[in-house]
């Protein structure tokens, strides 16, 4: 068994070497669809962390009545925290929304004036809610109306924006689905490309294949060897592709940040590093493998 | 030990390879199969070797039915049939010692032998100094012989040789003739597919004449006529 496998791995290593422009025209064809596969997952990691900052800016705020006592509406807060579908829910007092008013308004001296001259706090308490999920404030929203706490609420600025919000949370969706999707195709083709290069690079070797078989090699001692060479292509393609990203990922990293506003791509490359060269490396010995196997199985039936 | 019982392969209804084919060879025997080109020579071999299927008929290697062995019986039975082709069929990227080595391999023989072998493969058909060439730095008389060592170094019971001198000039063919006889004379049945009328009459041995896929003559110390 052992110089059985010696054996076929030195004659994949062997016919990898000398079948030269064969393997070299694999290996390009496998590292543009691992290069392609990498390249989703990088704008994967942008388009999630833009949609989660756009996400994280939507949010609603429930303003209490002047009357309401700042135990009611923490015991409001404590209510809401219990929901499964709030993430937070933060207070501000009326004397911190006046606070942030002020240094927003620092500069507008008619407005400061007019506040001096009101002489009382004219701004509400109120609760910040952000939901787990932008589909959900309407659920969050209606269980206030419908609480006890509604006859405390001034108003809920859902309603307001309730449209924005659904579209937001819609088009968020939307998004995620549509990066899922291309993800999946993109890679679908990759791998079909590969799958038939690899045919293709086999198609050359049929004679070879039949000669074996009429030598008297069994079908295992036949395959072997390609799914060795297979094997090569997956691993040789993913080393090259993740050279490929080191300096691609350097220099668009800066731009991608300001633009997304998302994480840096080197330093995701590198952080991230064996992830991302365990994936490609996992898909090209797959897919080398299972192309070799499948290729060479209808020339082995002498 | 080869018997062909009624065997007949009918590629489609007008074109008929073999016609209810009969005969038997005997170990050790030197059995020459000849026919002009399209008799059906290289399809008998090929169901031999099971490398195509009769429409009808059985073909016996000793007890077994070639195209009845199992998937790992197969193998077994090829290992002890040697064969050689008219285009040579080595596998180009690998030298004319892997070649041979090849097929020792194919049939799990150890290092040890395969090192002892193959030199004395190459050796008997006089190629021992181009062991490290690739088919293509061969001429063809060369990688026929190549080819020979690689059907004989597993020590075969039978080699099939389907129109080996069909690329050949006459002197390269003399010699691969003068090798067949001597693997037949150290023991091994022959089977040779051929047209060359000069070959079979210098063999002067059991001669099966095919004319459109059916036997029309056997004969104990024929000749090629027809």
């Amino acid at each position: 068994m052992r110089m059985h496998l010696r054996r076929v791995i030195k004659e994949g290593v062997i016919n990898f070497w000398r079948n030269g422009w064969v393997s070299l025209a694999a290996i390009l064809v496998m590292v543009l669809s691992l290069f392609m596969i990498g390249s989703l997952m990088f704008s994967n990691v942008l388009l999630t962390s833009a949609l989660s900052r756009i996400e994280d800016q939507v949010d609603i705020g429930v303003y209490f009545k002047k009357e309401a006592t700042e135990d009611e509406i923490l015991n409001a807060q404590a209510a809401l925290l219990q929901l499964a579908q709030v993430k937070s829910a933060s207070y501000i007092s009326e004397d911190e929304a006046l606070e942030k008013f002020r240094t927003r308004h620092a500069t507008n001296a008619l407005i400061t004036q007019s506040l001096e001259e009101l002489g009382e706090n004219p701004l509400q308490a109120s609760l910040n809610i952000k939901a787990k999920d932008p589909s959900q404030y309407e659920v969050i929203a209606r269980f206030l109306d419908a609480s006890a706490y509604s006859a405390l609420i001034d108003k809920i600025n859902y309603f307001q924006n309730q449209v924005v919000i659904e579209r937001l949370s819609g088009f968020l969706g939307a998004s995620r689905a549509a990066g899922f999707g291309i993800t999946i195709v993109f890679s679908l083709i990759a791998m079909l490309v590969v799958f038939n290069t690899i045919r293709l690079a086999i198609y050359t070797s049929r004679d070879e294949i039949s000669v074996k078989r009429l030598v008297g090699a069994t079908r295992r001692h036949v395959r072997t060897p390609f799914l060795v060479e297979g094997a090569m292509y997956g691993i040789i393609s993913a080393i090259i592709t993740m050279i490929i990203f080191y300096p691609l990922t350097l220099w668009i990293g800066p731009a991608g940040a300001r633009f997304f506003g998302g994480p840096n791509l080197f330093n995701y490359y590198l952080s991230n590093f064996f992830e991302i060269f365990f994936i490609l490396l996992a898909v090209g010995v797959v897919l080398g493998v299972i192309s070799s196997s499948i290729a060479t199985r209808r020339y082995l039936k002498i | 030990m080869i018997y062909f019982d009624k065997v007949s392969k009918i590629y489609s209804p007008t074109s008929t390879a073999l016609e209810d084919v009969s005969f038997s060879v005997e170990p050790k025997e030197f059995v020459s199969i000849v026919g002009h080109s399209g008799a059906g020579k290289t399809t008998l071999l090929k169901m031999l070797l099971a490398e195509d299927k009769p429409s009808s008929g059985k073909v016996f290697f000793e007890s077994v039915n070639v195209h009845e062995a199992s998937r790992d019986e197969l193998p077994r039975i090829r290992r002890r049939i040697g064969s050689i082709f008219q285009d040579f069929r080595l596998l180009p990227n690998k030298t004319a010692y892997e070649n041979v080595a090849f097929a020792m391999e194919a049939a799990d023989a150890s290092d040890e032998d395969i090192e002892n072998d193959v030199p004395q493969a190459l050796e008997l058909v006089g190629l021992m100094d181009k062991a490290l060439h690739f088919p293509h730095e061969l001429s063809g008389g060369e990688k026929q012989r190549v080819a020979i060592a690689r059907a004989i170094v597993n020590r075969p019971d039978v080699v099939l040789a389907d129109e080996p001198t069909g690329n050949l000039d006459p002197l390269n063919t003399r010699e691969i003739v003068e090798l067949l006889k001597k693997i037949n004379k150290l023991g091994t049945t022959v089977m040779l597919a051929t047209h060359n009328h000069d070959v079979v009459n210098g063999l002067e041995r059991r001669v099966i004449t095919l004319d459109k896929g059916k036997v029309v003559r056997d004969d104990k110390k024929g000749r090629y006529i027809i």
